[in-house]
């Protein structure tokens, strides 16, 4: 097990300008391990994404909705980041993690929130009970430091099956 | 002004700024469709330059102009979204209803 050299949580009402404001910290946070510029950009999309989740589906736009997010950072530059909502949950995980699955088209919500954050993480685990809320783990281990950010930069698209054949929005 | 729309003839010009989120993506939105729906627009041009985040709401955005465009036998397309945004546009497969042109107009 490697250590955990530091640590926060935050917790913060289910608003949509609370959106950037998370993805803010979780950057600011992650600066400490100095990052290259694609894996932070990755990883504050899927944190975006998470946490519209849980105030579009999980608190249903209840404003006085709590999210929290909890960082930590490894020795081994590993980042575990956890969102938990008190919402309403997921009745079909496996469904709502298909690609293009949405319960709100007329928003024009692409269904490819879950897809996003897989894409661009290492692994994801959701955890979630009807009338009690979701849990959403990510993490990602950034590359070591060294090099030229050009040369090494790129999306870790490590399943590759979301992008090359086919669209998926058709 | 997260959206500034220029008219060029039927062509429709719309400059997005900013992050492009949930909570933002829903002003964007009317801000594009009102001045699709007050002008006789042929062609829609989204231009990326100025957009600094941009996460699945950008995608539904995108979808969405790029869908209500082909109703009014138009076309729609993206121009010089940075390359973060194009690999976020490219794994939702956005970029094969929506063409992606970089600098030069070359279709990335």
């Amino acid at each position: 097990m490697k250590r955990c050299l530091n640590e926060m949580k935050l917790s913060f009402p289910a608003r949509g300008e609370n959106e950037a404001f998370a993805r803010a910290c979780v950057s600011a946070f992650i600066a400490q391990l100095d990052p290259y510029v694609s894996e932070l950009a990755e990883l504050k999309t899927a944190v975006s994404e998470a946490v519209t989740n849980a105030i579009v589906h999980g608190y249903r736009g209840r404003r006085d909705g709590i999210i929290t997010m909890q960082v930590r950072l490894c020795s081994d530059r590993r980042v575990y980041i956890r969102i938990r909502d008190k919402g309403c949950g997921i009745a079909d995980i496996t469904q709502a993690m298909q690609p293009l699955f949405t319960t709100a088209p007329e928003e024009e919500r692409a269904g490819l929130g879950f897809s996003v954050m897989e894409s661009f993480t290492d692994s994801l685990r959701v955890k979630s009970s009807r009338g009690r809320g979701t849990s959403l783990v990510m993490e990602k281990t950034l590359r070591e430091r060294s090099g030229d950010e050009s040369v090494k930069d790129g999306v870790s698209n490590k399943s590759g099956r979301k992008s090359g054949t086919g669209s998926p929005l058709r | 002004m997260p959206v500034t729309v220029s008219l060029d003839g039927s062509v429709l010009t719309a400059r997005l700024s900013g992050d492009i989120d949930h909570f933002t993506a829903a002003d964007m939105r009317s801000e594009i469709d009102r001045a699709i729906t007050m002008n006789p627009v042929s062609e829609l041009i989204l231009d990326f330059s100025a957009v600094n985040f941009m996460d699945s709401s950008g995608i539904g955005l995108v979808m969405g102009r790029s869908k209500l465009m082909s109703e009014l036998g138009g076309k729609c397309s993206v121009c010089d979204p940075p390359a973060y945004i194009v690999k976020v546009m490219k794994l939702s497969g956005i970029d094969k209803l929506c063409p992606i042109t970089g600098e030069g107009g070359v279709r990335l």
